[in-house]
């Protein structure tokens, strides 16, 4: 009968029953709890997600945005650089995760001036992380080019791709792209080779280069006589008039008639397509980015701890342990939103 | 059955510190999963830009995007959250709900998706 009475505990491990489950600490044991419930939210999230994806959205083929398309700019740059801001973003996230799991490795060896080091790069990555979500919603919030709902029922006269003329009915409140803001993007190549031969609508293309939705564009729209060159949605696969080579197949011109403009995306319109769409954005991301935030201020707390010395004279860093799984998980998720939000 | 809540040896998490040695090793380790981890988002995103979503590779681009980002996960909870290094009866207590309920929760979803819009199309005409 020499059983559990004889062995060594150690005091300082113990749970409050004298024994240590699946041998970690309480505190560990709990902020595992945690995530694995902090985890099904985020599966709810996702799921739901995938709910319109494959369904109601994603049977009505390509309706749904594609991220390539409207996630595409970079700052100071530009647009032209599909997916580059979020694969940095995420890349971001890897390197502080990084760093943290360098912070616990040193906290190991009671390496005070490594863990204090490893923090601050984990929590000067965090504010970098915040700032470039700041920066992309900024970007989502007031759009890349913008719509127009047209107020009543236009017919729309203009030229295909093979010089045809082609008659499109547009319906009230369907919305009418611009399509000459994106004059930089990858696909307008395609489109301004196009525009080469079609000599109608050369002119208005050209005009609208880098001219955005402002108030000249609109004047343009509501121009008479001259044919103006639209096309639908850019960020969705079917309506979308631009094939894989990059060339336009359709294209539409608004003979009269003013157009609302709408640009950007909110909670109540969209831009890109259909509302779930800035939803689920607004949502996952903004909820995966409020996890960020709380996540570099529990950082910022452990860092002041441990430059205090609080670790140091209690002997172990679990403290950046535990913080530490919080931080990976954040990565965890977002490697999960990346996928499930801006690739798939 | 083995005990596993009784404090025997220094495996302890608590008390698991190593030396500076140990620490080269698993530093080591930690720069390499880095690159893993570096190389799959690279891959990824290389695979979003490279193929469109009407192209006739996309099902096979989209499963990919899908089995790399479950690879980047288990690096992420294995290696980094050190799940790999814990007792196994806590990795499972840990892993089990969502290999049983949230891939049971994903088919629910596309399936429901997929008969929604069934729905949606045939019987009220949008």
């Amino acid at each position: 009968m020499s059983g559990e009475a004889s062995k060594q505990i150690e005091k300082d491990v113990l749970w409050g029953g004298g024994r240590s489950p699946f041998s970690v600490t309480y505190g560990k044991m709990m902020m595992w709890f945690f995530l694995v419930s902090d985890a099904l939210t985020f599966s709810g999230l996702l799921i739901s997600l995938g709910f319109f994806r494959t369904g109601v959205f994603g049977d009505l083929e390509g309706f749904w945005p594609v991220g390539e398309k409207v996630f595409e700019a970079l700052p100071l740059l530009g647009t032209g650089f599909p997916l580059i801001y979020v694969a940095l973003m995420t890349f971001l996230l890897i390197v502080s995760s990084v760093t943290m799991v360098l912070a616990v490795e040193a906290g190991h060896r009671n390496d005070k001036r490594s863990v204090t080091k490893w923090l601050v790069w984990t929590v000067i990555g965090g504010f970098f992380f915040l700032g470039s979500q700041a920066w992309e919603w900024y970007h989502f919030i007031h759009g890349s080019g913008g719509y127009y709902i047209s107020a009543n029922e236009l017919v729309v006269d203009g030229l295909d791709q093979s010089g045809e003329t082609i008659s499109y009915t547009v319906a009230a409140g369907e919305k009418v792209y611009y399509g000459a803001e994106h004059g930089h993007s990858h696909e307008e190549e395609g489109h301004d080779e196009h525009h080469g031969h079609d000599h109608a609508s050369n002119n208005e293309i050209s005009g609208m280069g880098g001219g955005g939705h402002d108030d000249h564009a609109e004047e343009e729209v509501h121009g008479e006589q001259t044919p103006k060159v639209l096309y639908l949605n850019k960020y969705q696969t079917s309506i979308v008039t631009v094939d894989d080579a990059g060339t336009i197949t359709k294209l539409l011109a608004v003979k009269n008639e003013n157009l609302p403009e709408t640009s950007g995306a909110d909670l109540s319109s969209n831009e890109y397509g259909p509302q779930q769409y800035a939803n689920f954005f607004f949502f996952v991301t903004g909820f995966h980015g409020f996890h960020v935030f709380s996540g570099v201020l529990i950082n910022l707390i452990v860092l002041i701890m441990v430059i205090k010395g609080v670790m140091h004279k209690r002997g172990h860093y679990e403290m950046v342990e535990k913080t530490g799984l919080y931080w990976h998980f954040i990565d965890l998720v977002w490697v999960f939103v990346f996928t499930f939000f801006y690739l798939v | 059955m083995e005990r596993d809540d009784l404090i025997q040896d220094h495996n302890y998490s608590i008390s698991a510190n190593h030396n500076e040695a140990q620490g080269v090793v698993i530093r080591k380790k930690i720069w390499k999963v880095t690159g893993i981890l570096t190389l799959i988002t690279f891959i990824e995103v290389v695979l979003g830009i490279g193929f469109k979503q009407n192209s006739d590779w996309w099902a096979f681009i989209k499963w990919s995007f899908i089995i790399l980002t479950l690879f980047k996960a288990a690096y992420i909870v294995l290696s980094f959250m050190h799940l790999g290094d814990e007792r196994k009866n806590l990795k499972w207590t840990i892993l089990t709900p969502y290999l049983m309920f949230v891939a049971y929760l994903l088919f629910i979803a596309a399936r429901e998706g997929t008969d929604m819009s069934a729905l949606l199309l045939n019987y009220l005409g949008s």
